[in-house]
């Protein structure tokens, strides 16, 4: 594996800030001493492990990232009251299906990260990825539109997420 | 305690457990086990996101010091709860689960199963 030199004493610097932050909230506190081993770990461990990491793509745009880690918080919330009407709601009416949903984005942090949001958002789960990843398999527990959903979820999660990690 | 934060605290652990109650009643109710997969996936992610949240402004006025440990659970909860109903309804694809019979497109079930395209 080849580190630009750039990154040679943080190999994974996301990782490593991702690390110090969760030491810190683990422990709860930003005393010297936590800040001082969350820095170490931060450290130790990329340089342990950057071995064995699989490059992913990177993120290219961190505003509309995190324009859509907001957006899918918001649609959480609405899918959440969507989905507990329908649970609340007679059986009977529900019109469940498997939907292949045609995937555009490459590589598999992408095509995970949409698999999840799909899973969180709107009434569907994610069951399956076809073998050459160009289809998703989903689950819908109420459809209405199998158009609507497709292009609801290529439109509002998948452009962005193109638009993130630029493939 | 000053009223408003204990109504607020109320406020969020009651609408909590009415979703959380939801996942689990859907988890009961619902017909077969694709749909059922729906419920404890989506509901219980608010329900548990306003108990934490609770949590957080309890803590907070309390003790006196923020705190947002509470926070890594929602992380962690919305990092796992997508991969867990992935790897169920891909286990339930590959045991050949009953499917519900009014599920539309139940072929797409089978192209599903073997990854192949549809």
């Amino acid at each position: 594996m080849t580190t630009s030199p750039r990154f040679r004493l943080l190999p994974m610097p996301l990782h490593s800030l991702l690390l110090f932050v969760v030491w810190l909230l683990l422990n709860n506190t930003v005393a010297p001493g936590h800040l001082v081993l969350a820095a170490f770990l931060a450290i130790a461990i990329p340089l342990l492990t950057s071995g064995m990491h699989d490059p992913q793509p990177s993120i290219h745009k961190p505003f509309v990232t995190l324009r859509y880690i907001l957006m899918v918080i918001g649609d959480i919330v609405v899918a959440n009251f969507e989905v507990a009407v329908l649970v609340i709601g007679p059986a009977k009416k529900l019109q469940p299906a498997f939907v292949a949903i045609p995937l555009d984005i490459e590589h598999e942090l992408p095509i995970t990260i949409l698999a999840s949001t799909v899973s969180l958002t709107p009434g569907t789960v994610s069951a399956e990825i076809s073998e050459d990843k160009k289809w998703l398999y989903v689950h819908v527990l109420n459809l209405t539109n199998e158009e609507e959903l497709i292009a609801l979820i290529k439109h509002r999660y998948e452009r962005p997420l193109r638009e993130i990690f630029k493939c | 305690m000053e009223f408003w934060i204990e109504l607020v605290v109320s406020v969020l652990l009651v609408v909590g457990a009415i979703f959380v109650f939801i996942g689990s009643l859907g988890l009961a109710k619902l017909p077969d086990f694709y749909t059922r997969l729906h419920a404890p996936t989506k509901a219980t992610t608010l329900g548990m996101g306003c108990m934490l949240i609770a949590s957080v402004i309890l803590v907070t006025y309390q003790q006196g010091y923020l705190s947002l440990h509470e926070l890594l659970i929602t992380l962690f909860l919305l990092i796992t709860a997508p991969v867990t109903a992935h790897m169920l309804a891909k286990t339930a694809l590959h045991h050949n689960l009953e499917i519900l019979d009014k599920t539309s497109d139940k072929a797409l079930s089978k192209r599903a199963r073997e990854r192949m395209n549809p």
